[in-house]
């Protein structure tokens, strides 16, 4: 059942090529550890904003290219960290299949390696799973150089403790990816989004009710007293849900790319929007904090304008069971992610300095200390 | 026991008794030899270590006394769920203590809005289920020993289940753990919502053996209960034929609830003890079970079964009812006491492999079988390329367990070779530590060691599992077997 794949489109180098280069990007570790030399790992700049600014000699993996392998009856595709990831989505939807996290990519140069290192996940995330979800394996630079191998090409895999998920979202701050397994899902063969007009509090109601419900839901997204309510499914499955969930169908074919990718107009402000990251059915962000709003992943996240204070803002979210992050997707180095208890931050610096005994790699781009 | 550990024993019992004392009731302490015995082997049972004592705290606070007296004493400590484990992983070790979270089975909160329940580590799996059956959810992860086993025990072995290909593994259905560190601080990993702030310690955590923390709380994700469910069961005149139906189901964009793949040997042993219907002159058959809502399910089971009449099945049974679907699934599931009858002892693999690799690999496992003159039956989550091959063998005889040891050693060096792992879902433990040097290089096996020392620095938490040291390596005389780069230079790869 295997498939012809022609090296040309996917392969963007050789294996000799590609090994050659992996051993100087190690290389180039190993001389930054010997030197306590800070690297600023970049892949296709495109989530510069995603985090504190980082300083040291660039580290560069957007040449590192290329499609390993893709076998669309594996569900499996590996990758070289610097594929542009929409390589990666063309490549898969071909064969009928995609990212199951729908990743945004914020700018055409976004790469695979970039992506699962800030772990975003896209509308379909509470529905199907975030991008750690669909980690299988990795290959890395850990900060001493060395290269290693974790997880695998395959679903199941519980031999060593899981760092290719440990490594998804970590920004780099562990090691440097080289390239990344990921599951991936077939293209729903039927989609269609219902528009419903209620209320925040109805809203509430109406998903936890709908949630306990098999129903193929695969995004919601609730601003100005609309609700909408994307379904994923089979031709026969997602009409019946529709009629379940009521409403009226949405015509505009391009409401869920424009969220992803935050081109919505909520988005389009000179103002920082904070990420308030909630259990769905927390209670509704009081008006004093949310000047206002768009909520995703079925209540779970909620984007927010606000002229509240730092601390206030944080304290609510941890309060509703949450986290808040300050995102400017304007200006480099700007987003500040919510401050970890005193317990927390003390591990998360020992496991540093497990993977990067120097601390040289991508320092202080999560927190300062690490 | 000798004088000398006799003695050992008797001075590490005077010095922690009286500490642990002070905090924990005594009738929570067992210290008898005799009573130790419960404790002495997980399912694993080949595997046996008296504890120094065990301990069946009650709460939080207990745990954290525990670990504190353990740390200041340098007393090593291994978490115990409901022992149903298959590698020895809560094998208690020599002079350390044994602590068992049977006692936290309390279902503290179901959250239904949220869809979420928050449990103690020693509620079992199947009881997760029961509790919030009546609001139409279940939690998700169906380990074959599902009635048994805690949940802690899913999350330290990152539990799978026949259904995992669809909704995922122990990690995918957990959002939230509290932990207690071996220093006897409490830390909560994850939260209420669907991430956390930092690094994604959760992942971490599960799967992690107890050699990082003492689990104490866990929040699980909670499903709707799907409202249809079909269950069909087709038959292949080859190996070939049926792992050629298994690539197609998946290629056409189908993902089963479960998929599941048993060879000969497997379905007449299963048919002789269940009488099934399983059709016994077929080379393997497939079980397939779709769920969802009606609609969904009627479009897909159409879809499959003119995918297995394209691709040679020499017969499709579709289950009805219910009942028909639970005697298919209930004959699948005695494959291991089918299996015990044909020998006095079977051990069972757990090697995950490419599913395009199957065919393959099924050969050479028989190949070697030949070889090592042991018959080997192949059970398969073939959703998930997830293999159960059985060695049959008799332990009686030295040199024959010897044999079986050796061929599984090969058909999980084989897994490797392939792209796979040597354990898709039961652990590592003790039992398949050797072969840990098999699959990881010893920078990779380095890198492990310094993860662990940053939980835990004086590698007090079940020392001496799930991950090798370098000696015992060059001890195991293995080589690391590198991903596609050995032999079997006729194995397609990219």
């Amino acid at each position: 059942m295997r498939q012809a794949i022609s090296p040309p489109s996917l392969m963007a180098m050789t294996q000799d090529q590609a090994h050659d280069h992996a051993q100087a990007l190690a290389e180039q570790v190993r001389q930054a550890y010997v030197k306590k030399q800070p690297l600023a790992i970049s892949g296709g700049g495109s989530k510069g904003f995603y985090g504190l600014p980082v300083e040291g000699e660039t580290i560069s993996l957007c040449d590192y290219q290329g499609i390993i392998s893709y076998e669309p009856s594996e569900l499996v595709i590996t990758a070289r960290a610097g594929t542009p990831l929409h390589i990666i989505e063309a490549v898969l939807a071909e064969k009928g299949q995609m990212l199951g996290f729908e990743p945004p990519h914020y700018d055409p140069n976004a790469t695979l390696g970039g992506t699962i290192a800030c772990g975003l996940s896209g509308p379909r995330r509470p529905f199907s799973g975030a991008a750690r979800d669909f980690v299988l394996g990795v290959t890395m630079i850990n900060g001493k150089g060395d290269i290693l191998r974790f997880g695998g090409q395959v679903m199941k895999n519980v031999a060593g403790y899981d760092v290719s998920r440990l490594m998804c979202g970590a920004q780099g701050t562990l090691g440097v990816l080289l390239e990344v397994s990921l599951k991936v899902v077939p293209i729903p063969n039927y989609e269609e989004t219902q528009v419903l007009n209620c209320t925040e509090a109805e809203m509430h109601r109406l998903l936890s009710e709908l949630g306990r419900q098999p129903l193929p839901i695969s995004a919601t997204l609730f601003h100005d007293d609309q609700l909408y309510i994307r379904l994923s499914g089979t031709a026969m499955g997602v009409p019946s849900a529709a009629r379940i969930i009521g409403g009226a169908p949405l015509r505009d074919e391009h409401l869920w790319s424009q969220i992803k990718e935050q081109q919505h107009p909520f988005f389009q402000s000179e103002q920082i929007c904070w990420r308030l990251s909630l259990p769905p059915a927390a209670n509704p962000i009081p008006t004093e904090i949310a000047k206002d709003q768009l909520i995703e992943w079925g209540g779970a996240q909620r984007w927010i304008y606000s002229e509240a204070s730092d601390s206030d803002i944080l304290q609510w979210a941890e309060a509703n069971g949450g986290h808040a992050t300050a995102v400017d997707r304007g200006i480099r180095g700007s987003t500040r992610f919510h401050p970890l208890s005193p317990a927390l931050l003390s591990l998360s610096k020992r496991i540093k300095q497990s993977f990067d005994p120097a601390g040289i790699l991508n320092a202080g781009r999560l927190y300062p200390d690490l | 026991m000798t004088l000398l550990s006799a003695n050992l024993r008797d001075n590490l019992l005077n010095s922690l008794l009286p500490e642990l004392c002070q905090l924990i009731p005594a009738q929570s302490i067992i210290t008898e030899i005799e009573q130790l015995r419960t404790f002495e082997c997980d399912a694993f049972t080949t595997m046996r270590q008296l504890p120094l004592l065990t301990v069946l705290p009650e709460t939080i606070e207990q745990v954290q006394h525990v670990m504190r007296c353990c740390y200041q004493l340098n007393i090593p400590v291994v978490a115990r769920g409901a022992g149903t484990g298959l590698t020895a992983g809560s094998m208690p070790v020599e002079n350390g203590v044994l602590l068992g979270m049977s006692k936290f089975d309390e279902i503290h909160d179901i959250d239904l809005n949220n869809r979420t329940a928050l449990i103690g580590p020693g509620v079992r799996n199947q009881s997760v289920s029961d509790a919030v059956a009546p609001y139409n959810l279940y939690f998700a992860p169906d380990p074959s020993s599902q009635l048994a086993c805690s949940v802690g025990g899913n999350v330290a072995e990152n539990a799978g289940g026949v259904h995992c290909l669809k909704y995922g593994l122990t990690v995918h259905n957990i959002l939230e753990l509290e932990l207690v560190t071996i220093e006897g601080e409490l830390i909560t990993l994850g939260s209420a919502a669907l991430d956390a702030a930092g690094y994604d310690l959760t992942a971490i955590m599960t799967g992690s053996e107890g050699l990082l923390g003492i689990v104490v709380k866990i929040r699980v994700k909670l499903l709707p209960i799907p409202t249809s469910t079909r269950v069909m069961l087709a038959a292949f005149a080859t190996i070939e034929d049926a792992g050629d139906a298994i690539a197609a189901v998946i290629g056409a964009g189908i993902i089963p609830a479960g998929l599941e793949m048993i060879d000969q040997t497997g379905i007449c042993a299963i048919e002789e003890l269940m009488h099934a219907g399983y059709p016994t002159d077929a080379a393997a058959i497939i079980i397939c079970e779709l769920d969802g809502s009606v609609a969904e399910v009627e479009d897909e089971l159409n879809n499959v079964i003119a995918i297995f009449t394209h691709l040679n099945a020499t017969d499709i049974q579709i289950a009805s009812n219910a009942e028909e679907s639970k005697r298919i699934w209930a004959a699948r599931k005695a494959a291991f006491p089918a299996l015990a009858r044909l020998a006095p002892d079977n051990y069972i693999m757990d090697g995950t492999i490419p599913r395009r690799a199957l065919s393959q690999v099924w050969k050479q496992i028989n190949q070697l079988a030949e070889q090592y003159q042991l018959q080997v039956v192949n059970v398969f989550h073939a959703g998930d390329g997830n293999m159960h091959p059985s060695i049959l063998f008799d332990a009686s005889d030295e040199e024959q367990h010897q044999r079986a040891f050796e061929l599984g050693t090969r058909i999980l060096e084989l897994c490797i070779q392939v792209g796979g792992t040597i354990s898709g879902e039961h652990g590592i433990g003790l039992e398949k530590i050797n072969q840990m040097c098999l699959q990881f290089s010893s920078t990779e096996l380095q890198q492990f060691h310094a993860l662990k020392q940053a939980f835990d620095a004086k590698q007090l938490l079940n020392p001496g599992k799930q991950i090798p040291t370098l000696a015992r390596c060059s001890e195991f005389n293995a080589m690391h077997v590198h991903q596609g780069e050995m032999p079997f230079p006729h194995l397609e790869r990219f």
